[in-house]
């Protein structure tokens, strides 16, 4: 049963078996051979393969619209071609107000969503955190959130008249919930192992949540900032569209809104096109690269494409 | 230099180091689930570690020896009984490595320091000679990811090591990596634990680790979980997993561990 008898046999093969730095050699090997080594590929594929599609998409769609206005689909009036279009756009730089019409919505849009942020991110982290406080308002956060924004800009008229506070309520009405729920799903899919781990090392309360919690959520907290700019751009236009003041800047909406007054459609498309175009810009701008490189950097992001 | 074995389950293990154990486990019981319908996972724990001793508590699969390694480490709390850990809050390993993704290998052993108080001039110095500790000189700048299963788990050694706590448990921290690796990763925390003095709780359910790496072995029995056994191992470190002593000695553990789990198929 005991082994007593067998030890000055096994002593030799232990002392035998191996010297320390063949240790050291076995793992380096297993090391070279297990390790990780990302390629990232080159600026030429990456144009092809990332720049290329959007741009033939864009292409075809002019294209078929050009095809519609030549084939007199519908009274000219109705649907400009692309060259009246991009006669309008060149109207408004020449007097030199396309910027500043742009700048006036950008401008509204982003200190609006950064409001949103300040705002709706404590209050992502109470409602995930606390537990009474996610029963009490949770839902009424994710409800909120289906609201469309352009509910709510006869009720901030009448509280807060046409100005700029106005729009700033309608923003962020629509975007805190989106910026909150986005936290909230963004702390429920932290592994419990890392709040284990975070708290073995001593990170507890405000300093895990610091140092473990947040960085956590990111990639959740990100998808919610995402959608929040979406929410915010789109409550402004409706809010630019509805209120009409002399005071207020003249943003994208309001420009839309004028030309549509004007039965001028091609400056209409113009108004669509160029809020579309602001929306996708600072999203390509602003969000895409913040988000490719935090799933980059925690190998969540599919590498060789 | 023989390999001794037995001793009964209440006998006290640490006598021949002296001094106050590193850790005491005094009449620990833990149920979870409401009073009613509660299940008894741990059942009368009496367990010492001495300063400087690497115990490995073995047991089956869902005998409690997370739940028991949780309670020490302070992740939750006894039922009944007391937990004495000398040196403050004890260092954890997990099965998987529970590094940060988000922060580089080098970042998350600066981040345990920063947490054990260490001033930020010498996070960076320290968190190298902690790399080096475990031969990952080179390896500061890597994103977890990059790095193999073995490395990982390596790093996380690093981790535990930086909180300054000469307690250290470890809950199957090899079971998840391929044979070579393990045995690297054995000859690995046997030279860190005897460099550094360390008084290791390391649990497993694998009978040969066990014996490869303690000084003593405790088998925890199931449901409830009690100290069924323990033996003490004086074969000369490092080891070889497959050498006849860790076998010879294996096989009669094995038998044990057998004869605990056959129990509970009778009833
Ligand atoms: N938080 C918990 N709530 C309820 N039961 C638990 C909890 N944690 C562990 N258990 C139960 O306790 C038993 C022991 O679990 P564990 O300590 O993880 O076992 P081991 O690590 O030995 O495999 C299992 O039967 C498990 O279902
Ligand atoms: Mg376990």
């Amino acid at each position: 049963m005991a082994s007593t008898d067998t030890t000055p046999v096994l002593e030799k093969t232990d002392r035998a078996g191996k010297a320390p730095s063949d240790t050291a050699d076995v793992g380096a090997g297993l090391d070279a051979l297990d390790a990780v080594t990302a390629h990232r590929g080159s600026i030429g594929q990456a144009l092809r393969t990332k720049a290329l599609p959007p741009l033939i998409g864009v292409l075809v769609v002019l294209a078929l619209w050009q095809g519609a206005y030549s084939l007199h689909v519908t009274s000219s009036y109705k649907l400009p071609s692309p060259a009246d279009v991009w006669r309008s756009a060149q109207d408004l730089w020449y007097q030199g107000t396309l910027f500043s019409i742009i700048w006036t919505s950008v401008w509204r849009g982003l200190s609006g969503f950064l409001l949103a942020v300040v705002i709706g991110t404590p209050i992502g982290l109470v409602v995930a955190r606390i537990r009474p406080v996610r029963t009490a308002i949770g839902p009424v956060l994710q409800g909120l959130q289906s609201l469309p924004s352009v509910a709510w800009v006869p009720a901030a008229v009448i509280w807060l008249g046409i100005n700029d506070q106005m729009m700033y309520a309608v923003i962020l009405l629509g975007a805190v919930p989106s910026i909150a729920n986005g936290l909230v799903a963004g702390i429920d899919q932290v592994p419990p192992l890392f709040l284990r781990a975070g708290r073995t090392i001593g990170a507890t309360g405000l300093t895990g949540a610091r140092h473990v919690l947040i960085p956590a959520a990111l990639p959740g907290y990100l998808a919610g900032l995402k959608q929040g700019w979406a929410f915010s751009w789109r409550s402004l236009m409706a809010a630019e569209l509805v209120a009409s003041s002399p005071d207020l800047g003249r943003g994208l909406g309001r420009f839309l809104e004028d030309q549509r007054e004007f039965s001028d459609m091609s400056g209409v498309l113009l108004g669509i096109i160029l809020i579309l175009f602001v929306g996708i810009a600072i999203e390509l701008l602003v969000f895409t690269p913040v988000e490719r490189r935090v799933l980059r950097n925690r190998g969540l992001l599919a590498t060789g494409k | 230099m023989t390999t001794a074995l037995t001793t009964s389950a209440d006998a006290p293990g640490a006598d021949a180091h002296g001094g106050a154990p590193a850790v005491r486990i005094s009449h620990v019981h833990k149920s979870f689930g409401r009073p009613g319908a509660q299940t008894h996972v741990l059942d009368d724990i009496t367990l010492d570690v001495a300063p400087g001793e690497f115990v490995t508590l073995l047991g089956a699969s869902g005998c409690g020896k997370s739940t028991l390694l949780n309670l020490v480490a302070g992740l939750d709390k006894p039922s009944a009984g007391a937990i004495e850990v000398t040196g403050g809050r004890p260092a954890l390993m997990f099965q998987e490595h529970a590094l940060f993704p988000w922060l580089t290998a080098g970042k998350n052993i600066e981040l345990a320091l920063k947490l054990a108080g260490l001033p930020r001039p010498e996070r960076r110095p320290e968190a190298e000679r902690l790399l080096e500790l475990v031969r990952l000189q080179g390896a500061y700048g890597k994103r977890v990811h990059e790095l193999s299963g073995g490395m990982r788990q390596r790093v996380a050694m690093a981790r535990a090591l930086a909180q300054g706590s000469k307690v250290l448990l470890m809950d199957e921290p090899f079971a998840a990596l391929d044979a070579i690796t393990r045995d690297v990763l054995h000859d690995e925390i046997t030279r860190i634990w005897a460099e550094r003095q360390l008084s290791v709780l390391f649990v497993t359910h694998n009978v040969r680790e066990a014996v490869r790496l303690a000084q003593r072995v405790v088998l925890l029995s199931s449901r409830p979980g009690r100290v069924a056994r323990e033996w003490r191992i004086d074969l000369p470190q490092p080891r070889r997993i497959e050498s006849s002593g860790v076998a010879d000695l294996s096989i009669e553990i094995t038998e044990e561990l057998r004869g605990e789990i056959r129990r509970h198929g009778q009833h």
